[in-house]
C-alpha cells in the first residue's frame, strides 16, 4: 500500500445536548493514503460529517472533540494552536459541502470569494489573486470565466456553484480534500459531470480525497478504500473491491442491498428495515442488533470486537470471519460471561490488551 | 462608429456585476414606489434646509390681529390663534422633527449595533444578560418609554433625542443579534472557516454585510415612525418645550381646539407627519428589496 497521508485513532466528539450527551463520533479510526480516494459511507445521522469537521477541528458548542489523534503528515492536527490549524485549513486541507446553494457567500461575486481564499494563505496582491481566480474557474470547466467570476452566486446554477466551490477549495493546491456529499444536492447529470471533474483533477494533482456520502454508486464510482459508519462507530473497513465483493458486516450488506442496480429506476432503493439506535439511549450490545437479519443472542449482550476478516477487511461483528455463526453464539441468551471470555480470545490472539479500537489501528493501515 | 460596433459584439447577455452597493443603487433607481419615497423626503429636506429662505415669514412672530385667518394667497396654510403664519411654521417644523428624529435613530443604532453585535458575537451568558435586558426594554412600550425619559430628563430637543433613541435601541441590538446568530449557523459560513479565514474576519468580512443590509433597512423605516414618536411627544406636551419653536406635534395641541372653525390648521401639520413618514417608509421597503442581491431584476 501507498504511504499514510491522514491517519485518524479513536477520534471521540461529543456533543452536550440539554437530554444528554451525543457520542456523535465514538472512537473512530480511518487512514487515508497519498493519492488515495476513501469513501466514508453510512446512512444519514451515523457521524459523518461530524467527523470531517472533527478533522478540520470545526467543531462548536456544544460539540467537543473528547479524544483522539488526526495526524497529518505526522503533525497530530488536534495538538495545533488555532493559528496553526488556520493555515492548514483550506490549505493543506480543503472541504466542499452539501448545499451549493448556501456555501457561497451571497454578497461577493465567485471570483472575489476565491481570490480571498488564495490570499488568506498566498501573499500575493488583489489583482494577481483575482487573475488566479479565473484561472481556477476556467480549470473547473466554467465557460466564460472572466464574465462567471464577476458574477454574484444566485446568478449560477447549482451545478455551476459547486464547480466555483471546487474551484475555491483547490485553488491552494492542498493535499487533502474532504468533500461532504458533494453531490447529494444535484440532479443526476449534473452529479456524474462533478463527479468526472474531481476525477480529472485528482489524476492532475495526485491529491487525497475523503469523499462522504450515502450513495454507494458514488463510492463504486470514485473510491479506493471504503469506511462504512454507523452510529458513530466504523464498522467496517477494506478496499472498495472487497467491500463489493465480500462484505462481512450485515450493514453493508444491508448498504449494498439497497444500492440500485443498472437499469433499476433511481429513487425508490431497497432500504434497511428500522432505523438507527436513538444515540441518547445506545443499546449495550451490538449497535446494528435490532435491525439485524443474522442477530444472535450475544449480540444484544456484549459490543462485538473488531476483527479482521481478510487481510486488509476489518468487521465489528460477531459472525466469524467466513460469515457465519460463531459457536459461542449459540449457547444461552444470556451467557455473557462466555462471550466475554470469547472477545477476550480474539483480543489475545491478536496480541492486544485492549480490543476494537488499538486493534483497528494497526489493521486499518 | 468602429467602437460602437464592438461594444455591441461584446455585451454579455447576463449583466455583469459591478459591486454589492453600485448594484443596490441601480436596482433602487428602478423601483417606482422607492423614487417616490425619495422625492417626498427631498421635498422636506429641501423645506427644512432652505426654511429660512423659502417661509415668506417668521415662524415665532404673529401679527394678531391676523389671527385665525384661512389659507390665502397671502398666508398659503393660514394663520394660527397668535396670527403667525402657518407655512413657515410647518417647514421650521420640519427642522425639528427630521434632525430629531435622524439624530435619535442614528443614536439607537449605535448603541442597538454595539450590544447586538456584542451579544450575537459572544453568546453564552453575555448573550442572555443582555438580551432579558433588551426584553424588558422591548416589553415597554416605545413612546411610553419615551415620555418617561422626557419626564425625568425635563424639556428639550436633546432630551427628546435621548428618549426616541433609547426606545429604538433594543430594537436594533435584536435585530442585529438575530441575522449574526442565524448567519452564524449558515454555510458559507462553516465555508469560510474551512477556507481558514480567523473569527474576527468571519465577522466583519463575512457576516456584517449580510447583517447591515436588514439594518440600513430597518433604520429607514424607523426613521418613518420616529418622526411620528417627536410628533407624539409635542402632542402630549413633551416637545421642545419652547413656545417660539414650531413643533408638529406642539402645532397639533395648540389647534386642536379650534378643530371645528380651523381645521386646516390641524390638516397642514397633520399632512407632514404623515407624508414625511410614507416617504422613509416607501424608501425604506425600496431599499428592502434593492439590497438584496437574489431579488435582482
Ligand atoms: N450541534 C449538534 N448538537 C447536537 N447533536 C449534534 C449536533 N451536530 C450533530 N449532532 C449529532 O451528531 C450525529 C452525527 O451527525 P452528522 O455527522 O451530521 O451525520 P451524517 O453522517 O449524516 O453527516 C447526529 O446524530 C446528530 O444528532
Ligand atoms: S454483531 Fe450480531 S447484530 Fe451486530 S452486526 Fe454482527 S451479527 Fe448483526
Ligand atoms: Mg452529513
Amino acid at each position: 500500500m501507498t504511504d499514510t497521508l491522514l491517519r485518524v485513532r479513536h477520534l471521540r466528539t461529543y456533543f452536550w445536548t440539554l437530554d444528554g450527551i451525543v457520542k456523535a463520533v465514538d472512537g473512530v479510526n480511518m487512514d487515508i493514503g497519498t493519492g488515495r480516494t476513501l469513501g466514508v459511507v453510512g446512512e444519514s445521522g451515523c457521524g459523518k460529517s461530524i467527523t470531517a469537521l472533527s478533522i478540520m477541528r470545526l467543531i462548536e458548542r456544544p460539540g467537543k472533540i473528547v479524544e483522539g489523534s488526526v495526524d497529518l503528515d505526522r503533525t497530530d492536527l488536534l495538538k495545533l494552536s488555532e493559528s496553526e490549524m488556520r493555515e492548514i485549513r483550506g490549505n493543506a486541507i480543503s472541504m466542499i459541502f452539501q448545499e451549493p446553494m448556501t456555501s457561497l457567500n451571497p454578497v461577493f461575486t465567485t471570483g472575489n470569494q476565491i481570490a480571498e481564499a488564495i490570499r488568506l494563505h498566498a501573499d500575493i496582491g488583489a489583482r494577481e489573486a483575482e487573475d488566479r481566480a479565473v484561472e481556477m474557474l476556467r480549470k473547473v470547466g466554467i465557460p466564460d470565466p472572466e464574465r462567471r467570476a464577476r458574477q454574484y452566486p444566485h446568478e449560477m446554477s447549482g451545478g455551476m456553484r459547486q464547480r466555483v466551490m471546487i474551484a475555491m477549495a483547490l485553488s491552494t493546491y492542498p493535499q487533502l480534500l474532504i468533500a461532504d456529499e458533494p453531490t447529494t444536492a444535484l440532479d443526476v447529470t449534473i452529479q456524474a459531470q462533478i463527479l468526472e471533474l474531481m476525477k480529472e483533477l485528482r489524476e492532475e494533482r495526485r491529491m487525497s480525497i475523503m469523499l462522504i456520502t450515502h450513495d454507494l454508486g458514488v463510492i463504486a464510482e470514485m473510491a479506493d478504500d471504503v469506511v462504512v459508519m454507523y452510529s458513530g462507530k466504523v464498522v467496517e473497513t477494506g478496499d472498495v473491491f472487497t467491500i463489493f465483493e465480500r462484505p462481512h458486516h450485515p450493514y453493508t450488506q444491508g448498504l449494498l442491498g439497497s444500492l440500485p442496480r443498472i437499469g433499476q429506476r433511481r429513487g425508490r432503493l431497497r432500504v434497511i428495515e428500522g432505523v438507527v439506535p436513538n444515540p441518547l439511549n445506545l443499546p449495550k450490545g451490538c449497535l446494528f442488533a435490532r435491525r439485524c437479519p443474522c442477530v444472535m443472542p450475544i449480540c444484544e449482550q456484549t459490543p462485538p470486537p473488531f476483527q479482521e476478516v481478510h487481510p486488509g477487511q476489518v468487521s465489528r461483528c460477531w459472525l466469524t470471519p467466513a460469515g457465519t455463526t460463531p459457536a459461542v453464539g449459540m449457547t444461552a441468551p444470556a451467557d455473557v460471561a462466555e462471550a466475554e471470555a470469547a472477545r477476550m480470545t480474539i483480543t489475545a490472539d491478536s496480541g492486544r490488551q485492549s480490543a476494537t479500537a488499538a486493534q483497528m489501528g494497526e489493521v486499518g493501515r | 462608429m468602429a467602437s460602437r460596433a464592438a461594444t455591441l459584439v461584446v455585451r454579455p447577455a447576463p449583466r455583469a456585476s459591478r459591486g454589492l452597493w453600485r448594484d443596490a443603487l441601480s436596482r433602487l433607481r428602478r423601483n417606482g414606489p422607492a423614487i417616490v419615497g425619495l422625492v417626498l423626503i427631498a421635498i422636506f429636506v429641501i423645506g427644512a434646509v432652505f426654511a429660512p429662505v423659502i417661509a415668506p415669514y417668521d415662524p415665532s412672530v404673529g401679527v394678531l390681529t391676523n389671527s385665525m385667518q384661512g389659507p390665502s394667497l397671502a398666508h398659503l396654510m393660514g394663520t394660527d390663534l397668535l396670527g403667525r403664519d402657518e407655512f413657515s411654521r410647518v417647514l421650521y417644523g420640519a427642522r425639528i422633527s427630521l434632525t430629531v428624529g435622524v439624530v435619535a435613530v442614528i443614536c439607537g443604532l449605535a448603541v442597538g449595533m454595539v450590544v447586538g453585535a456584542v451579544a450575537g458575537g459572544a453568546g453564552g451568558i453575555v448573550d442572555t444578560i443582555l438580551m432579558r435586558f433588551t426584553d424588558v426594554m422591548l416589553a415597554v412600550p416605545g413612546i411610553l418609554l419615551a415620555i418617561a425619559i422626557v419626564a425625568w430628563l425635563g424639556h428639550g430637543e436633546v432630551q427628546i433625542i435621548v428618549a426616541v433613541g433609547v426606545s429604538y435601541a433594543p430594537i436594533f441590538a435584536r435585530l442585529l443579534r438575530g441575522s449574526l446568530l442565524a448567519l452564524r449557523e449558515s454555510d458559507f459560513v462553516l465555508a469560510a472557516r474551512s477556507a481558514g479565514a480567523s473569527t474576527p474576519r468571519i465577522l466583519l468580512h463575512h457576516m456584517m454585510p449580510n447583517a447591515l443590509t436588514p439594518m440600513i433597512v430597518q433604520a429607514t423605516l424607523a426613521l418613518a415612525t420616529a418622526i411620528i414618536d417627536v410628533a407624539g411627544l409635542g402632542f402630549l406636551g413633551l416637545g421642545p418645550g419652547d413656545p417660539r419653536v414650531a413643533e408638529w406635534g406642539e402645532m397639533l395641541t395648540d389647534s386642536a381646539r379650534f378643530l371645528q372653525n380651523a381645521p386646516y390648521l390641524i390638516i397642514f401639520p397633520g399632512a407632514a407627519i404623515t407624508i414625511s413618514a410614507i416617504g422613509f417608509n416607501l424608501l425604506g421597503d425600496g431599499l428592502r428589496e434593492s439590497l438584496d442581491p437574489r431579488l435582482k431584476r
